[in-house]
């Protein structure tokens, strides 16, 4: 599963880097980000475009991964 | 007694109050000229959000002088003065200093009479709830610094945000308008959240009135949706109550921070017609969205 690494990014990064990793890697994505807004944005990102989203929270670090 | 106005109010005679005022932030837009005249919108619209009329106006200006041009400064400054002119109050000076981020805006002094002095706490059960301006301002500043938003979309967002209060403000003259506020940082559900408390009411709003900028919508769906909408979820959340069929995405418009957003009237059911046909030429945006109950456990509840 291809990673896309949004830490330190505020958004709209996290959600325009994922939309384009998304694009070159279609079936499943792995995406970390620090901040609780970046995690609903790619959330929010993800179901809106039909994935499943499971997060895994250590620390600072939230772990979305994106499956369909 | 505090129920969180955005301005100090001083009675000088019987007959007259002074509304002193200040805001100010970094841009939001590109453009210098844009930038200042949505600073002095958001500025004065705290006067005209308490039923006053802004006199004087003072600049304060934030700016690194290794980034920003003379030309910026002064397109910046062009843009205040001119929403200041229109207005119809005086600029007269100001103070600069240097800083790391550009920042904008105005202290502004403006006058009422003591008996029609408005603040968020007037609201009654009955009442009616109309608001002057569409919502969505910052989920499409965000879509804009993302370069999403389309010409369209930007050109619907600019407009809004360059529009002063004043119109509101003056269709309100003479009416039965029981409470009023202005929608900024802290989005539609944070100032409701304020009156309902300030007033001792709850209040209920129907989510397919709400008037919208077009794309907030689809945006917001997207997660193109800036940090302080999550802050204000957080903080006013707990008190708002929203139908299951209300979406996410119109959730999230509801908490989005507004950048010189519109005017939150609580008015007479007899009057609410006329207010909006008063508000027809300057707010066509303005429309009705809810009413004023008698309080319950949830400050708002959108259906």
């Amino acid at each position: 599963m291809n990673t896309v690494d949004a830490l330190g990014r505020s958004c709209p990064e996290p959600v325009l880097l994922t939309r384009r990793a998304l694009s070159a890697s279609p079936d499943a994505l792995c995406v970390l980000v620090d901040n609780p807004a970046a995690k609903e944005n790619v959330t929010r990102l993800a179901m809106s475009m039909g994935y499943r989203v499971d997060v895994a929270q250590k620390d600072n670090v939230y772990t979305l991964e994106l499956t369909r | 007694m505090d129920t969180s106005d955005d301005a100090a109010v001083y009675r000088l005679t019987e007959d007259m109050a002074l509304i002193q005022t200040v805001d100010f932030f970094p841009p939001m837009v590109d453009d210098p000229y844009t930038f200042g005249q949505i600073a002095a919108c958001n500025a004065l619209s705290d006067v005209y959000a308490m039923g006053g009329k802004p006199k004087l106006a003072m600049n304060l200006l934030c700016f690194p002088s290794a980034l920003l041009s003379p030309a910026h400064i002064q397109a910046i400054l062009a843009g205040g003065a001119d929403k200041v002119t229109e207005a119809g109050a005086l600029l007269c000076g100001g103070h600069t200093i240097e800083d790391k981020e550009p920042k904008y805006g105005l202290c502004v002094s403006g006058l009422v009479h003591p008996a029609h002095i408005l603040t968020n706490a007037g609201a009654r059960p009955g009442d009616i709830l109309i608001l002057t301006k569409p919502l969505g301002s910052g989920i499409l500043s965000t879509a804009a610094k993302a370069e999403l938003a389309s010409a369209e979309e930007y050109a619907a967002l600019i407009a809004c945000m360059t529009t002063l209060n004043a119109g509101g403000a003056a269709a309100m003259q003479g009416l039965s308008v029981h409470a009023c506020t202005d929608v900024t940082g802290f989005g539609l559900i944070g100032h409701a959240s304020e009156m309902a408390d300030g007033s001792g009411v709850s209040l209920k709003l129907r989510a397919a009135d709400l008037p919208l900028l077009p794309g907030a919508l689809s945006y917001a769906a997207m997660g193109i949706v800036p940090g302080g909408a999550y802050r204000n979820r957080e903080h006013f959340g707990d008190g708002a109550v929203f139908a299951q069929d209300v979406s996410l995405s119109l959730s999230d418009v509801c908490f989005d921070p507004q950048t010189s957003g519109g005017l939150l009237i609580s008015i007479a059911p007899d009057d609410a017609d006329k207010l909006m046909a008063a508000l027809e030429t300057a707010c066509p945006e303005a429309r009705v969205i809810g009413k004023v109950v008698p309080r319950e456990c949830a400050r708002i509840t959108v259906v």
